[in-house]
């Protein structure tokens, strides 16, 4: 992107017309005006208007990976906290190990953490997660940290840049939920450092050319370089 | 109550020197507590109060959960050091009034629909009272809303307009409010003019409701501006350009 500035927008900020543009994520149309539902980043693509949220609680979407807290064990399943605003259903056929009915707390507990991805979500936001997909575990060891769900995307970066930078310089193992939860295992000079390095894009989040500034940082501390 | 005191002087000021049309000195900041998903804190006049915003997040107690949509829950308290006397802390008959009607307005600007069997929970502490804190409670509660990321079609206003001496003056103080003819606090939603709250308490006429209601929507707009560039400042000192 050029040397443009990203417009913070606030809740009722006119945006556009509606004639001209259609409304997208974060906006609704009152009297052939698009208006901004919540404070963010305004963002425009081909005809449609966002708002990229800056702050708030995780909306999930289908498909995406998350992090989760067990709350509760069912006799069919679990009650997960996706951190998003009710908690999510982990159903036993949804998991990796054979579990019979009434025997969910052999295999998960209040407490445990597990990474999965969302199955479905109806209408009433119920929400249906699922642990059968690859790579998803229960949680054992390593560090989870949270971070405000709506800067996940730079965390990541584009196509896992972020990530990757991450991972070239510092020896880890980092999941990264779309929720806002992060896993981080490794030793514990490692995961001080991951933690630095994720708090300064957080902070950072919505400044330009991000990824080479940290990527200095990185450099300047690096012991090794791992391809 | 009748007083010997003058609340307007001869030239038409009032007891601080303000006109009738004129607002008390506001400042308002935005993200000051960590632990809430966003606050604000706001001084209006003499008015201190700051406001905590919770959620969108599970319903507690289940029976309250609305299938459809989230519940707000507004919170007026004044602490007990905010007034003269010591306040009596604990939720009394006026403040559960004042919570009710907030929340009541607050739900009407909240897209409460995207959250269904939520409650989105906004705890209003007084700090320091001096006339209008329902107004000043519901400004900062608008702002804090919006720094929590809640999505919403407006960010609610209020203000307060009132007849002292026989006269129709904007945002009462202390003295007016309490020597006074007439108080008549509302709250609207800047964008459309549509009132979420009105109140009234003394006698006005038709004439001088018309007439005070218009004035108070010209300060809740005024207060509006005030609002907006209090949020954006926070923001957008964060950017970084390159």
């Amino acid at each position: 992107m050029p040397n443009e500035k990203r417009k913070i927008v606030f809740p009722s900020q006119i945006l556009g017309d509606a004639k001209s543009h259609k409304a997208g994520r974060g906006t609704f149309i009152e009297e052939g005006k698009i208006i901004s539902q919540r404070l963010g980043i305004l963002n425009v693509n081909s005809d449609y208007i966002n708002v990229m949220p800056l702050k708030g609680r995780y909306d999930p979407i289908v498909g995406d990976f998350v992090i989760g807290v067990v709350e509760e064990a069912l006799s069919s399943g679990w009650l997960v906290d996706i951190n998003a605003p009710s908690p999510a259903f982990l159903h036993g056929e949804e998991v990796p190990w054979d579990v019979e009915f009434g025997d969910a707390e052999k295999y998960l507990n209040r407490g445990d953490s597990v990474m999965a991805k969302v199955l479905q979500i109806n209408e009433l936001k119920k929400m249906q997660i699922t642990m059968k997909d690859r790579n998803l575990y229960k949680i054992n060891g390593g560090h989870i940290i949270e971070v405000e769900p709506s800067r996940v995307p730079r965390i990541i970066g584009k196509k896992g840049s972020m990530i990757a930078l991450i991972k070239k310089y510092i020896r880890c193992r980092i999941f990264v939920g779309q929720n806002g939860k992060i896993w981080v295992d490794g030793d514990t000079e490692s995961i001080e450092r991951v933690l630095q390095v994720i708090h300064k894009i957080e902070s950072e989040a919505i400044t330009f050319g991000l990824t080479n500034r940290i990527e200095e940082l990185l450099k300047k501390d690096a012991r090794n370089v791992h391809l | 109550m009748k007083s010997d005191k003058k609340l307007i002087d001869d030239a038409g000021k009032r007891l601080d020197g303000r006109g009738p049309e004129e607002l008390r000195k506001i400042k308002i900041e935005v993200g000051v507590l960590h632990r809430a998903s966003g606050s604000c804190y706001l001084e209006w006049g003499g008015n201190k109060v700051m406001v905590a915003v919770y959620g969108p997040r599970e319903a507690i107690p289940r029976h309250t959960q609305n299938l459809l949509r989230a519940i707000v829950n507004a919170r007026y308290n004044m602490a007990a050091f905010s007034v003269e006397d010591r306040k009596r802390p604990g939720p009394d008959r006026r403040s559960k009034e004042i919570s009710k009607v907030i929340s009541e307005a607050l739900e009407k600007v909240i897209l409460t629909e995207q959250f269904p069997r939520a409650s989105i929970d906004v705890n209003i502490e007084v700090l320091d009272a001096e006339a209008g804190t329902r107004c000043a409670g519901l400004t900062a509660a608008g702002v804090a809303l919006a720094d929590a990321g809640i999505p919403m079609k407006d960010i609610p206003v209020a203000c307060s307009a009132g007849k002292i001496e026989g006269r129709v003056v904007l945002d009462l103080g202390k003295e007016e409010d309490n020597l006074g003819d007439a108080d008549l606090p509302i709250a609207i939603s800047p964008r459309t003019n549509e009132i979420l709250l009105l109140q009234m308490d003394g006698h006005l006429t038709l004439e001088e409701f018309n007439k005070a209601l218009d004035f108070a929507i010209k300060g809740c707009n005024a207060v509006s501006e005030i609002q907006k560039k209090a949020i954006l400042d926070k923001y957008q000192s964060v950017e970084v350009v390159e």
